[in-house]
């Protein structure tokens, strides 16, 4: 039954994962350009500003992604003489669309319990807002007043899951085909030739490394499998060969480098869309960065935990190893959807930011050591991963109750590494960025010495 | 097939051996490379990226050896030019303001380019160099025909044309732009905002000059 406050909550869904997307996607291209720049040692683009008064607003080169939307939009919108009008126009919609509609069956955050968010209860004549916590198991079991019933936080809740995201986007393989093909273009035809078959084999890996994952959990909705994942151990830690098997296939399915053979600029101007321009370049380039966000999205649903953090569960902190209860803490139920929401979009952001430094770290691979990878390396490893994972599950289930409270411990120790080293690496940085530079001055010759004697060469606050 | 070139190459005895990466099972895996290829890039993201939010990059010049982004904003930032630059000529002047050029001629016969043209004058009657010097009507620099090689300043006898301004050419709209004529020549100093030099100019009917003069006995 679709009644008004469920379209408003469906709605309120959609703005925040659409949003988050889009923006994120929007803030990599400036991520990609900055981030490499910095790699490189070098400043990279800062030049786009804003004057408003006499503040000059240049917000780190941020304003050249705005720059850059703006161009899109002003640009000529050419199309080749001979080109296929209908299938020209229709590709870039094709590259977008998929990316989108898949979103609908991702969650970013726990199941929402409307009326456990706040309660107004009278105590002696005074109106109190209390914020209770939820129960850990049952989702929303035994909630009272509440008008609307569980709301999941994903568009729409499927059954079939992560099938489903599968289904949408391998629907972006037609959008490179159509868009080589209607070019009247022979590279954009190799290119379309290229990318079609790359993303087809990978496909297959994609898929064949998640099946184990699958069989762990026991479902294909990815909202029961972070569930599983907070309440034993994450899939990284579980499955870390599909791990690998998985992520390095879906960076091939984002068509970057080192698996840009469909877009190679060396050999071909820049593949299926070299003659597109103006925003219908601007699609696929939004679709590239996007597939980027979703990929990650998957990942991080799949074997990252998604919205769950170590010891956090529904009902609040319990730090616990095996049957031993350390220490439980109940915490409000609106502030566990805070945490959860902001926990999977930022495990999000910080895949695309490490996705970034794959991009600039490593060279491309060669067509035929491409094709290789996938068939001869990929795929057997997914599949004996699949025959692992079904032996090693039967034995466990016969080795009776020990293995399984073992299991268990185990489980709570992977999520103690986690929070130990998130907690490492946090402290580590923040004693690096506290900490300056050591200077070594080398004033070698008149040149040097002059700037020494005026101060230095920065004449002005250094630009970001 | 008969080999052309033999399997194994001769080794000298300077040969460099260079040692090759051993394509042993950490590195045929590529997952240890890609983490350590990370490894580097992150390296050098951390360091640029506390440098850039705590404003303190390294010096491009005189710290120009640190680890870092060691990028010249140009038109912001400059580098100093060495001492012995060649940059845009100057005439200089004597002490009352007027060129010690003589008009002859030597920095214009041995400009490989040809690029400056000097038209000679008497000094009017009366005057105490009349006589004993010529001086420049016109001196005109083409600064676009010049390739900066610092004949002229070689050739001149008198210490009149130099080229220590420490400017570039700038880039202008026109050609003719970039013609320097003698007024624009003389207003140009040194480093230090002079136009004058050291070298003294020992003026006609000084006791320090060095010329004949009037009352030579071979006059």
């Amino acid at each position: 039954m679709l009644t008004g406050s469920l379209v408003l909550w469906t709605i309120v869904k959609i703005a925040i994962i659409v949003g988050f997307v889009f923006n994120l996607a929007g803030v990599l291209t400036w991520v990609d350009r900055r981030q490499s720049a910095m790699i490189q040692d070098r400043v990279g683009p800062n030049r786009a500003v804003v004057k408003i008064g006499p503040l000059e607003l240049r917000l780190a080169g941020l304003l050249h992604t705005l720059a850059d939307g703006v161009k899109f939009f002003f640009k000529e919108d050419f199309r080749p003489p001979k080109a296929d009008r209908l299938l020209f126009g229709l590709a870039p919609m094709l590259a977008l669309a998929p990316v989108v509609i898949l979103l609908a069956a991702v969650p970013f955050g726990d199941t929402v319990c409307p009326g456990s968010l706040w309660r107004v209860l009278t105590l002696d004549g005074l109106e109190k807002t209390i914020f209770p916590a939820v129960g850990r198991y049952g989702v929303c079991s035994g909630e009272v007043g509440s008008a609307v019933g569980p709301i999941d936080l994903q568009v729409a809740p499927l059954s079939v899951g992560i099938l489903f995201v599968f289904a949408i986007a391998g629907q972006g393989i037609i959008a490179a085909a159509i868009a080589g093909v209607s070019s009247d273009n022979k590279f954009s035809l190799l290119g379309a030739l290229r990318a079609s078959s790359q993303m087809v084999s990978y496909e297959v890996t994609l898929g064949m490394s998640l099946i184990g994952a699958m069989m762990i959990y026991g479902s294909v909705r990815l909202d029961d499998m972070a569930r599983w994942q907070g309440e034993n151990a994450w899939g990284i830690f579980v499955q870390p060969v599909a791990f690998f098997l998985f992520f390095t296939a879906a960076v091939a399915e984002s068509k970057r480098i080192p698996f840009d053979l469909p877009e190679a600029e060396s050999e071909l101007v820049s593949g299926y869309f070299t003659e597109y321009s103006g925003m219908k370049f601007g699609m696929f380039y939004l679709s590239e960065y996007m597939e980027i966000v979703t990929s990650s999205m998957l990942v991080v649903a799949v074997f990252l935990g998604g919205w769950q953090l170590p010891f956090l569960h529904r009902d609040g902190l319990t730090l616990e190893f095996g049957d031993t209860v350390l220490l439980h803490q109940d915490i409000a139920h609106i502030w566990m959807t805070v945490f959860g929401v902001v926990a999977f979009f930022g495990k999000v952001a910080l895949l695309c930011w490490i996705q970034a430094f794959i991009r600039w770290s490593l060279p491309r691979f060669r067509y035929d050591q491409l094709m290789k990878l996938c068939w001869k390396v990929l795929l057997p490893l997914s599949l004996a991963n699949i025959m692992i994972t079904g032996v090693v599950m039967l034995a466990l289930d016969k080795a009776g109750t020990g293995a399984a409270a073992m299991l268990k411990t185990l489980g709570h120790v992977s999520q103690a590494t986690v929070a130990v080293g998130l907690a490492y690496a946090l402290v580590r940085l923040v004693v690096w960025f506290v900490g300056s530079r050591d200077p070594q001055r080398w004033i070698v010759g008149s040149a040097a010495t002059r700037a020494d004697k005026a101060g230095g060469t920065k004449t002005t606050a250094m630009q970001a | 097939m008969k080999r052309t070139f033999p399997k194994h190459y001769p080794t000298s005895i300077n040969a460099v051996v260079v040692s090759r990466a051993e394509r042993d099972l950490p590195v045929q895996s590529y997952i240890p490379e890609v983490v350590r290829g990370v490894g580097v890039s992150m390296k050098h993201f951390f360091i640029n990226l506390r440098d850039m939010l705590q404003q303190n990059r390294p010096d491009p010049v005189t710290e120009r050896l640190d680890p870092g982004i060691s990028t010249i904003s140009y038109p912001e930032q400059k580098r100093p030019y060495p001492d012995r630059f060649r940059g845009l000529h100057r005439l200089t002047t004597r002490a009352d303001g007027s060129p010690r050029c003589v008009a002859c001629f030597c920095c214009s016969t041995a400009c490989p380019a040809q690029c400056i043209f000097i038209e000679a004058g008497e000094y009017a009657d009366g005057d105490k160099r009349r006589g004993y010097e010529k001086y420049p009507v016109k001196f005109v620099i083409d600064e676009l025909r010049c390739i900066f090689c610092g004949f002229c300043v070689e050739a001149c006898p008198c210490d009149a044309i130099r080229m220590d301004t420490g400017m570039h050419a700038v880039p202008y709209d026109s050609r003719d732009q970039f013609i320097y004529p003698k007024d624009t020549l003389l207003k140009f100093t040194d480093r230090a905002g002079k136009t004058q030099t050291e070298n003294p100019r020992h003026e006609p009917g000084d006791a320090s000059h060095p010329g004949v003069n009037r009352e030579h006995p071979h006059y």
